[in-house]
C-alpha cells in the first residue's frame, strides 16, 4: 500500500495522565463517583396536537433512553396536554432526556419532579373467583374497588403508587391472575409547587445547565 | 456543448433580472408600499400562499422535481420570481438546497412530490439534520381524505422525516398553510439551524384562501438563549487566563453563527493555538501560525497532539462527534472544557463541560473576550505546538514515475483557485484528502457531508453552492469515482443551467475508503470494494454536454486544471490517481487521538 507519513511513532509520544469515564467526565478524585441509574418522574406540558406523542416516544427509542412508562392526558387548557414519563437513567442521561424533550417544538415545558411528588397509577386486575371471600379480603387490604364480577372472575381497580400496585398484584397472584392492565404513573408536584408550568423552555434549561457545572458542584435543580 | 456555453441560459437570464427586482423590492421600509411596482397580487389558493411565504422570506432559488401531489405548488411557482432549478433526482434537490444553505446562510429550499419524491429527499434532509444546515423541504401529499388509505404515492412523510428534521408539519388548512411555511422557514434558520419540512396535501394547496402568510416567525414555544450566564463566563475567563496549555476548538457552529471573525481575533490576541473540527474548516485561516488544522480520525498529527495534551479547551459550536473525539476515555483527558453552544442539549452530551456556556457563538466569545484580562502564559506550549507541526508534517513523496498522488491534485487545484473558492466533496478518501490538503482560509467555503457521510453529496452540492456563491468564487467538487456515480445525473442540470463548476474525480477505481479499512482490519479481503472498471468520466461528461478532461500523469495536472477552470460551464476531470493511496494520519474508530497511526503497521 502506498501512503503513510513520517514522524515519531505512537510508542514514542508523550501520553497524558488523565482519563475520562464513559460519560465524558474527567476522572479525578472530586468527580470520581460514577453515576448509577436512578428512577425519576419527568413531566412535560405539550401542545395538544396530533403527532406529539409519537414524537416523544420516537425520541426515547431513537436515543435509547430507558423509559418505564409514559402517560398522556388533557389539562384544563384544551390546547395543552401533560405527558408524564418515568425514566431510569444515570444523572447525565436524565439531563439529556430533559434537554432533548425541550428541543421538541411542541413541548412547552419540562420538569423533573421532586422525590416527594404525588405519583399514582391505576391497575385493573382480573382474577379467578374461586375463593370470593379471600379475594375480597385482599381487595380490602389494598383499597381495591370491584369493577366487575362473574361466576368465574372478579376484576378490581387498584390505585396508588407503583409499589402499592406491585404489592397488590403480587398478593392477588395467589388466586390466579387472568389479565392485568396498568396505566403507568401520572404525577403532580405537591402544594403550590408547579409541576411543569408555562415558563419558556429555554429559560429553564439555562438555569439547569448552570447548576450542572463542576466548579459549583451543585445539583440544586433535582 | 459549445453552443450551450455561448447562449445565454435561462438561469443566467432569470438570475440577472431577478437580482434587479429583488434589489428594489427589498428596500427596507418599502415593503408593500402602494407605489411598489412589484406589488404582489393577493393569494387565492393554498399553493399561492406557500409560494408567497417563500417570496416573503426572500427566497431566490428552489430545487426540486415535479409530481402529482405537488403540482399545485409548481403551478403557483410558474408566476413567481423564485427561480426553480429542476433537478434530475430529489436527492440532488435536497443536497443542492443544503449546500445553498451552507454557502448563503439562508435556508435552501427543496420540493418534491409525495411518496417516492419525498423519500428520495430523505438522504439530503438527514444530512442537513446531522450538520445543522438551514433547509426547508416542501413535499406534496395525497389529498387529506385519502391519507391513511395507502393511496397512490402515499407515504407517511411526517413519520419518515420526524427523526431527521428539526421540525415538521402536516398542513391541514389552506388558510394556515402559508404561515406553516413561514414558520418552517424561520425555524430552519433560527437558533441551531436545521431542516424543516411542511407536508402539503393536495386539497390544502388547491384549497381557496385569501389569507396572506404571516411573517416568518418561530413559534412561542421556541426560545433561543443568546448570551451565556455571566458568572460562568467570568469563571471560564479566569481559567483561560491561568491556562498553561490552551487551545480553541472551533466547530461548524462558529461558521453558522458568523463567529469566525470574533474567534480569530480572540485566538490571535491571546495567542491560543486553534484546532478545527471537520465542519469547522474555514473558521480559522489554515495558513496562520496558530492554525493546527483539523483534528479527529483523519486530522493532522499536530492537531491531535494539541487536543490530547491541552489543559484548557475552548470548544465553540461543536457537538464532539465520535469521529472527532475517538475514544471518550482518552479525549483531551487533562483538559478543563469550556463549551460554547447554542443548543443546551449538546452541553455535556458526549464530553462533560466544566464551563457550560449556552448561547450564540459570536455573542459568547465576545463575552469571553471582554472578561479575559490577561493572556495565558503559554510560550512553551506554543513552541511545543510548532514542534509538533514540524514533527508530524503532512508532506508526502510524489515520485515522477509513479501514479499521481491524490494529495498533489488537491494542492494543485487549491493553487489554481482563489482563497474564496468553494470546495464540495463526496464521501471517502478523496473527501479526507480535500480536508487535509486544501488550505482553508474563509468560512462557508467548505461544503461537505460530515455527520451523515453521504456519498453522492458532491455534485448536487456544487450546483446549490454555485447558485449561492458570488460570481467571482470558483466552485469545485472534489469527488470520488464511487460517490460521483451515485448522483452524476446532476450533470444534466449543471449543463442545462450552464453552471460554472469544476468536478475533479479522484478516480482510484475503488470504494477506496472501504478498501483501505479492509487492508487494515479485514486482512486485505476486498469484498465489494474493487470496481475494477469505471466508465470514462471525461467521455461521460461530454455525453451530458459538459466539458471532459482526463489526467494520467503528473505532467497533465496543472494544465488540465487550468483548462477546466477556464471553461465557462460544467467540466469534469477524470483524474486517475494511485489506486493504492491511503489516508493518514488515522485514528481507528474509538481509538486514542494521541496514538494516531502514520502508517498501516501502526494501526
Ligand atoms: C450513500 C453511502 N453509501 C455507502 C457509504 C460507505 N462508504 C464510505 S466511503 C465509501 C467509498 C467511497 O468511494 P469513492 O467515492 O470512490 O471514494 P474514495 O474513498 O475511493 O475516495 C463507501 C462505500 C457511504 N458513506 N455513503
Ligand atoms: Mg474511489
Amino acid at each position: 500500500m502506498s501512503g503513510g507519513l513520517e514522524g515519531p511513532p505512537p510508542e514514542e509520544r508523550p501520553t497524558p495522565e488523565g482519563r475520562r469515564n464513559k460519560q465524558g467526565i474527567r476522572i479525578d478524585p472530586e468527580v470520581e463517583a460514577t453515576h448509577e441509574p436512578r428512577r425519576t418522574v419527568i413531566s412535560a406540558l405539550v401542545e395538544h396536537e396530533p403527532g406529539v406523542l409519537a414524537e416523544v416516544s420516537g425520541l426515547f427509542s431513537r436515543r435509547q433512553f430507558n423509559i418505564e412508562s409514559l402517560t398522556v392526558g388533557p389539562t384544563t387548557d384544551d390546547d395543552r396536554a401533560r405527558i408524564t414519563l418515568v425514566v431510569e437513567e444515570p444523572d447525565p442521561g436524565i439531563d439529556q432526556v430533559k434537554k432533548q424533550l425541550r428541543k421538541l417544538i411542541p413541548v412547552i415545558s419540562v420538569r423533573e419532579l421532586e422525590p416527594d411528588a404525588m405519583r399514582r397509577e391505576l391497575a385493573l386486575v382480573k382474577v379467578d373467583a374461586d375463593r370470593p371471600d379471600q379475594v375480597a379480603a385482599v381487595a380490602d387490604m389494598y383499597d381495591a374497588k370491584t369493577v366487575d364480577s362473574s361466576p368465574e372472575t372478579a376484576t378490581f381497580e387498584v390505585t396508588g403508587a407503583r409499589q402499592k400496585i406491585d404489592a397488590a398484584i403480587e398478593t392477588f397472584g395467589q388466586f390466579g391472575i387472568r389479565e392485568i392492565s396498568r396505566t403507568g404513573t401520572t404525577a403532580l408536584a405537591r402544594g403550590t409547587d408547579e409541576t411543569a408550568g408555562r415558563e419558556p423552555a429555554a429559560a429553564v434549561s439555562s438555569a439547569e445547565t448552570a447548576n450542572q457545572t463542576t466548579y459549583t458542584q451543585t445539583h440544586t435543580d433535582d | 456543448m459549445s453552443e450551450r456555453a455561448a447562449s445565454v441560459t435561462p438561469a443566467e437570464e432569470q438570475h440577472d433580472d431577478h437580482e434587479e427586482t429583488t434589489a428594489d423590492s427589498r428596500e427596507p421600509g418599502d415593503e408593500g408600499g402602494p407605489d411598489d411596482e412589484a406589488e404582489p397580487t393577493p393569494v387565492a389558493t393554498g399553493a399561492e400562499a406557500v409560494v408567497r411565504a417563500l417570496e416573503n422570506a426572500g427566497v431566490e432559488y428552489a430545487f426540486g422535481v415535479q409530481g402529482g401531489a405537488i403540482m399545485p405548488v409548481y403551478d403557483a411557482l410558474y408566476d413567481s420570481d423564485v427561480y426553480h432549478v429542476t433537478m434530475a433526482h430529489e436527492q440532488g434537490a435536497s443536497h443542492a438546497a443544503d449546500a445553498y444553505g451552507i454557502v448563503s446562510g439562508e435556508p435552501g429550499v427543496c420540493l418534491a412530490t409525495s411518496g417516492p419524491g419525498a423519500t428520495n429527499l430523505v438522504t439530503g434532509i438527514a444530512d442537513a439534520d446531522m450538520d445543522s444546515d438551514p433547509m426547508i423541504a416542501l413535499t406534496g401529499q395525497v389529498p387529506t381524505e385519502f391519507v391513511g388509505n395507502d393511496a397512490f404515492q402515499e407515504t407517511d412523510t411526517i413519520g419518515v422525516t420526524t427523526p431527521v428534521t428539526k421540525d415538521n408539519t402536516f398542513s391541514t388548512d389552506a388558510d394556515r398553510v402559508g404561515t406553516d411555511v413561514s414558520e418552517a422557514f424561520a425555524l430552519a434558520r433560527e437558533g441551531r439551524p436545521g431542516p424543516t419540512l411542511v407536508d402539503l396535501p393536495k386539497d390544502v394547496t388547491n384549497g381557496e384562501t385569501d389569507r396572506e402568510p404571516d411573517e416568518p416567525r418561530v413559534p412561542d414555544t421556541y426560545e433561543v438563549q443568546e448570551r451565556a450566564d455571566s458568572e460562568i463566563v467570568a469563571a471560564a475567563a479566569e481559567r483561560i487566563e491561568n491556562a498553561a496549555r490552551p487551545i480553541m476548538l472551533l466547530g461548524g457552529g462558529v461558521i453558522k453563527g458568523e463567529a469566525s471573525d470574533v474567534c480569530r481575533e480572540f485566538a490571535i490576541e491571546h495567542e491560543i493555538p486553534v484546532v478545527t473540527t471537520m465542519p469547522g474548516l474555514g473558521s480559522f485561516p489554515e495558513d496562520h501560525e496558530l492554525a493546527m488544522e483539523m483534528a479527529g480520525m483523519h486530522g493532522t498529527g499536530y492537531a491531535n497532539m494539541a487536543i490530547t495534551h491541552c489543559d484548557t479547551m475552548i470548544a465553540v459550536g461543536t457537538r464532539f462527534d465520535d469521529r472527532l473525539t475517538g475514544g471518550i476515555e482518552t479525549f483531551a483527558p487533562d483538559a478543563e472544557v469550556i463549551h460554547v453552544d447554542i443548543d443546551p442539549a449538546e452541553i455535556s452530551k458526549n464530553i462533560h463541560a466544566d464551563y457550560p456556556l449556552v448561547g450564540d457563538a459570536g455573542t459568547v466569545v465576545e463575552q469571553l473576550a471582554e472578561a479575559v484580562e490577561t493572556s495565558p502564559q503559554a510560550t512553551k506550549w506554543r513552541a511545543q505546538c510548532q514542534q509538533w507541526k514540524s514533527d508530524y508534517s503532512m508532506a508526502y513523496d510524489a515520485p515522477e514515475d509513479e501514479p499521481v498522488r491524490p494529495e498533489f491534485v488537491v494542492e494543485a487545484l487549491d493553487e489554481a483557485t482563489s482563497d474564496r473558492a468553494i470546495v464540495t466533496t463526496g464521501v471517502g478518501q478523496h473527501q479526507m484528502w480535500a480536508c487535509q490538503y486544501w488550505t482553508f482560509t474563509e468560512p462557508r467555503t467548505w461544503v461537505s457531508s460530515h455527520g451523515l457521510g453521504a456519498m453522492g453529496y458532491g455534485l448536487p452540492a456544487a450546483i446549490g453552492a454555485r447558485l449561492a456563491a458570488d460570481d467571482d468564487q470558483e466552485v469545485v467538487c472534489v469527488d470520488g469515482d464511487g460517490s460521483f456515480l451515485m448522483t452524476m445525473q446532476g450533470l444534466s442540470v449543471a449543463v442545462r443551467e450552464n453552471l460554472d463548476i469544476t468536478v475533479v474525480v479522484l478516480n482510484n477505481e475503488y470504494i477506496g475508503m472501504v478498501r483501505q479499512w479492509q487492508d487494515a482490519f479485514f486482512e486485505g479481503r476486498h469484498s465489494a470494494s474493487d470496481y475494477g472498471w469505471m466508465p470514462e468520466f471525461d467521455k461521460l461528461a461530454e455525453a451530458f454536454g459538459a466539458q471532459g478532461y482526463r489526467i494520467d500523469d503528473y505532467d497533465d495536472v496543472a494544465d488540465t486544471i487550468a483548462d477546466a477552470l477556464a471553461y465557462d460551464g460544467p467540466s469534469v476531470i477524470d483524474a486517475h490517481i494511485d489506486p493504492q493511496a491511503n489516508v493518514y494520519p488515522m485514528v481507528p474508530s474509538g481509538g486514542d487521538n494521541g496514538q494516531f497511526a502514520l502508517t498501516e503497521d501502526q494501526l
